[in-house]
């Protein structure tokens, strides 16, 4: 395990080096939220040759719909723990591919196909605990631009200024690793022990 | 005389805002009590997470984001003489609660689409009404988040399969969602009367203390038996392995039909939020899980 501390824009080289285990603290600009609709409509400006309002390329794409507040004008993320990401399994691979974001954020992991798509592209997947959304916020500095305000606020495009913003636990890489995957055939390996506590023989 | 209205629509907005904000002791002392006992490094640093946010919220930030749909346990007192403002009065702390805690709106149109903005509209909050004997009022704020709700499930068994598959059911679950309902969790298992009953036991069950037990043996033993089975897949804290990945599984039941076994299963992340207070007739608040500083 070892621990990195990147700043935004993030090149395809410094996402390869990462590895399964390895712990990641971002800072600077290039931090987005996207979830469901966000990563559909970036899709469906893509298709159209449309520019979304920020360019994802080398960025940090958080999964989660956070809880924001206006003070003194001025918007500030309050809360903000990660969602689940299998939900974004729909988009990501295509989102990867079309935009080149280098470190996507959530909980739960994600499946084979963005998998391939992270190997492809050079980036990776990281897990934030979920639940965790007021240590999150302190690493979420500054809200510089609530975009695609008309999806409401958990499914906003944030555009926000981090520091230091972890620990994020690099849980998928570029190099076809997953601990996701591991933790399913750890779990399936241990059925036959798990089901003979509950009086089932298999 | 005080304004009864202001004065269960002040009660609920601090009930909520406690809620949201610090977990209840129990559940507190069982995340940290779960970091001394995993020796898994990722299981531990998850851990610690939890409880570092959970300090960090103490000062009045929400603990996490996602705060649900807003659903109170509501017992009046068949004499309680203020019945009739309770439902506003729910309904209006809630949109304070989300303007000023703040907590997120989550309130969603299913047909039409789009977001209420404070976390009311149609039957929501959800109220769930009990009638009991006396003269007061005990409300639960229950917010839960989403991605654990996602995790929950109804089965309708053949009863012939008997009590052992309601194990399975109940471990199956667990290993198709792994971490995705933010583990540590407390599973609540509801047996019997039909679908719409068994799943309305299961949730209440996630209000019990951590530490009780079923008062019929037979079912402590059961609770017993499907926690050590689940804590046994290595799933662990967020599904990234570990010993522990549930704190607690409640179960209760009621009679069922010859023809069904339904088995309802809530599922709870580890920030499982509550707070209590009972409302006298007179209009004398106490809160019960979360009391008033120097109470």
């Amino acid at each position: 395990m070892t621990e990195y501390h990147f700043t935004t824009p993030i090149s395809e080289e410094e996402a390869r080096k990462l590895k399964v285990g390895d712990v990641v603290y971002v800072s600077g600009e290039h931090v987005y939220t996207a979830r469901d609709e966000a990563h559909e409509r970036a899709l469906h400006m893509f298709e159209k040759g449309e520019k979304p309002p920020v360019d994802f390329e080398g960025s940090v794409v958080y999964h989660v719909g956070p809880v924001a507040w206006q003070k003194d004008g001025k918007w500030q993320i309050v809360s903000a723990g990660p969602t689940t990401s299998v939900r974004m399994e729909l988009f990501e691979d295509e989102f990867l591919r079309k935009y080149r974001a280098r470190i996507i954020i959530g909980k739960g992991g994600m499946g084979e196909k963005t998998l391939t798509a992270l190997e492809e592209v050079g980036a990776v997947y990281c897990s934030f605990t979920g639940g965790c959304g007021a240590l999150a916020a302190k690493g979420l500095k500054e809200v510089r631009a609530y975009e695609w305000s008309d999806l409401g606020m958990p499914e906003a495009l944030w555009v926000i200024t981090a520091e230091n913003f972890g620990p994020l636990l690099v849980t998928m890489d570029s190099h076809g690793g997953s601990l996701h995957k591991e933790m399913n055939q750890r779990v399936a390996a241990r059925k036959a022990e798990v089901y003979a506590k509950i009086g089932i023989k298999e | 005389m005080k304004d009864p209205t202001q004065v269960i629509e002040d009660t609920t907005f601090r009930l909520l805002k406690m809620a949201v904000t610090r977990l209840p002791k129990d559940v507190e002392a069982a995340l940290r009590a779960a970091r001394d006992r995993e020796d898994n490094e990722t299981a531990k640093t998850q851990l610690s997470a939890i409880i570092q946010n959970m300090d960090i919220a103490d000062a009045g930030v929400p603990m996490c984001q996602d705060t649900g749909i807003i659903v109170f346990y509501v017992k009046v007192g068949s004499k309680f003489p203020f019945t009739d403002d309770i439902k506003e009065a729910l309904t209006k702390a809630t949109r304070k609660a989300t303007a000023e805690v703040p907590i997120r709106p989550n309130a969603v149109n299913p047909i039409v689409g789009g977001n209420s903005g404070d976390n009311t509209g149609v039957k929501i909050p959800w109220i769930n009404w009990e009638v009991v004997s006396g003269d007061s009022l005990e409300i639960i704020a229950f917010p839960k988040g989403g991605g654990s709700e996602n995790a929950s499930i109804v089965g309708m068994l053949k009863p012939g399969v008997g009590l052992t598959g309601v194990k399975k059911l109940v471990v199956d679950n667990a290993m198709r969602y792994m971490g995705e309902a933010c583990a540590p969790n407390i599973i609540g298992v509801g047996i019997g009367g039909g679908a719409d009953i068994s799943i309305k036991i299961a949730k209440q069950q996630l209000l019990r203390p951590l530490d009780d037990k079923h008062p019929e043996p037979e079912v402590a033993k059961m609770e017993q038996e499907i926690m050590k089975a689940i804590n046994a897949t290595d799933i662990g804290p967020m599904g990234l392995g570990g010993r522990t990945t549930v704190l607690a599984v409640k179960v209760d039941y009621a009679m069922r039909h010859p023809a069904s076994l339904p088995v309802g299963v809530a599922v709870q992340c580890w920030a499982a939020r509550h707070s209590k207070a009972v409302i006298s007739k007179d209009l004398e608040v106490s809160y019960i899980t979360h009391p008033l500083e120097g109470d």
